[in-house]
């Protein structure tokens, strides 16, 4: 059986930074990604990332990507692809599959990178095709260069419905319209502002009531809500549309740490579910680390200061550095982690990200 | 439909030159690019039907994760169309139920 120091699981924004420290510091790391090609959702971001100009602010995801594939190669980063991994055994013996063999690696520690998972939304019609995530659909235009429909309604305000929306433009599609069941845009007055000023009508405290069609979609029925968000009789309205768009949040894609029994909190603005963990990224159980989206979904500049925080760690653990070098280093990542968490919405995570760690502390003063 | 001019990506460059088989019928293909998007580029987006109702599905996440996208690939069925890329006179099929045809 292989042996690394490090085994990294997923080879994402956090992953690969996390890999990326780890070998800086002179480790040996493995990092095992289901995917055919590294980077997680990095390429198909084509929009310029916010922060300051230390987190690339300015720079377009896929740029940041390429970057990140750069350095993992000149660093001699181990990245193994087309790998799930399907379980840990208590010694941190990684199980994955490749090939369609059975394969396994063992770490001395181990970082989840998992990242996230689109969360759906049920009404009736909701399987119809054309109905679809809106990530699949920045997928499809993105990375594939295609389009998955011509007419399209977004459902969600959030940063993802509305940059999505902004991208579907630009690849040619006509967003008919946005629906949000709450009273206000919940995204950025500024990807909002954009997608208003193409013409897009953004419907709040409304909702989908059914998609329409015969085998695929080429109708959708919306209906207002009110305060209490049900909906209100005699306000549905039924638009030309041949796509449905998703994007109400996502989760942490978490099964591994749930099966190797990390314990979690629940935090409703991190999309659920998250392990609990300190301030060097150490879920409850020793050795495991956690970064990005599966320790509470945000987004990939701070998914990559995560990965960058557990990598910096488990090489400290590791011995590779000195308790000092290591608290030097984390109090960098940990700076530009509370720049990021900053303003009017990344105070609310900076404040649930004390409250996750705050949670693992009380269990460790136990 | 494929996206020719793009405001930020430049104009597309790779041409196609890959065919596969949808259902018999050729199709052309861009080489490394995934089942889904050869099949959406033609406007197809029923990609099965389900086991009990027959209901039509088709790309639901895109990355791999939901596998409302199986279809029957060479002849195997409950292939992810949405992370397998085409490869030259590729097989696709309509996945009926389980994959092992009309019952």
């Amino acid at each position: 059986m292989k042996e690394t120091q490090v085994v990294i699981i997923g080879g994402g924004p956090a992953g690969l930074a996390a890999g990326i420290e780890i070998a800086k510091s002179g480790g040996k790391v493995t990092v095992l990604d289901e995917n055919k090609k590294p980077g997680g959702q990095l390429f198909k971001q084509i929009h310029k990332f916010f922060g300051s100009r230390e987190h690339q602010a300015g720079t377009r995801g896929y740029k940041i990507g390429t970057k990140l594939l750069e350095e993992t190669e000149e660093l001699g980063v181990d990245v193994i692809l087309d790998a799930p991994v399907y379980g840990i055994f208590e010694d941190r013996t990684v199980v994955y599959s490749k090939d369609g063999k059975q394969h396994q690696i063992k770490g001395d520690k181990i970082i989840l990178a998992t990242g996230a998972t689109e969360n759906t939304l049920a009404f009736p019609g909701s399987d119809l095709p054309g109905v679809m995530g809106a990530g699949a659909a920045q997928t499809m235009i993105n990375v594939n260069r295609v389009l998955p429909g011509k007419k399209v309604l977004m459902v969600g305000s959030g940063n993802v419905g509305l940059i999505v929306s902004y991208q579907l433009m630009q690849a040619g599609a006509d967003v008919v319209g946005l629906v949000e069941a709450a009273p206000n845009v919940s995204g950025y007055g500024v990807h909002a502002s954009k997608i208003s000023r193409g013409g897009v009508p953004i419907y709040t405290s409304h909702t989908v009531k059914r998609a329409m069609g015969d085998g695929e979609v080429n109708k959708v029925e919306i209906c207002e809500l009110d305060e209490r968000f049900q909906m209100i009789k005699g306000t549905e309205k039924i638009l030309d549309v041949d796509t449905i768009c998703i994007a109400v949040g996502l989760s942490p894609m978490s099964e591994i740490a749930w099966t190797i029994g990390c314990d979690f909190t629940f935090i409703p603005s991190f999309g659920g579910h998250v392990p609990k963990h300190n301030e060097n990224m150490e879920s409850t159980l020793p050795g495991i680390y956690v970064s990005g989206d599966i320790s509470g979904v945000e987004e990939a500049s701070s998914a990559m200061e995560e990965g960058r925080l557990a990598g910096i760690a488990a090489s400290e653990s590791l011995g590779l550095y000195s308790e000092e070098k290591a608290k030097e280093l984390k109090g960098q990542v940990w700076n530009r982690l509370n720049t990021l968490r900053d303003g009017e919405f990344g105070e609310k995570r900076k404040q649930s990200k004390k409250i996750q760690i705050s949670r693992y502390m009380e269990d460790a003063n136990e | 439909m494929r996206i020719v001019d793009h405001p930020i990506l430049g104009e597309e460059k790779r041409k196609e030159s890959v065919t596969i088989y949808y259902n018999g019928k050729p199709l052309n293909a861009l080489a490394g690019e995934t089942i889904a998007a050869t099949l959406m580029s033609a406007g197809i987006r029923k990609f099965r039907k389900t086991p009990k109702y027959k209901r039509d599905r088709g790309v639901y996440c895109g990355i791999g994760r939901c596998t409302d996208c199986v279809m029957v690939v060479n002849g195997k069925p409950n292939v992810r169309t949405c992370v397998t890329p085409v490869e030259e006179g590729m097989s696709v099929e309509t996945q009926i139920g389980y994959g092992k045809g009309e019952e």
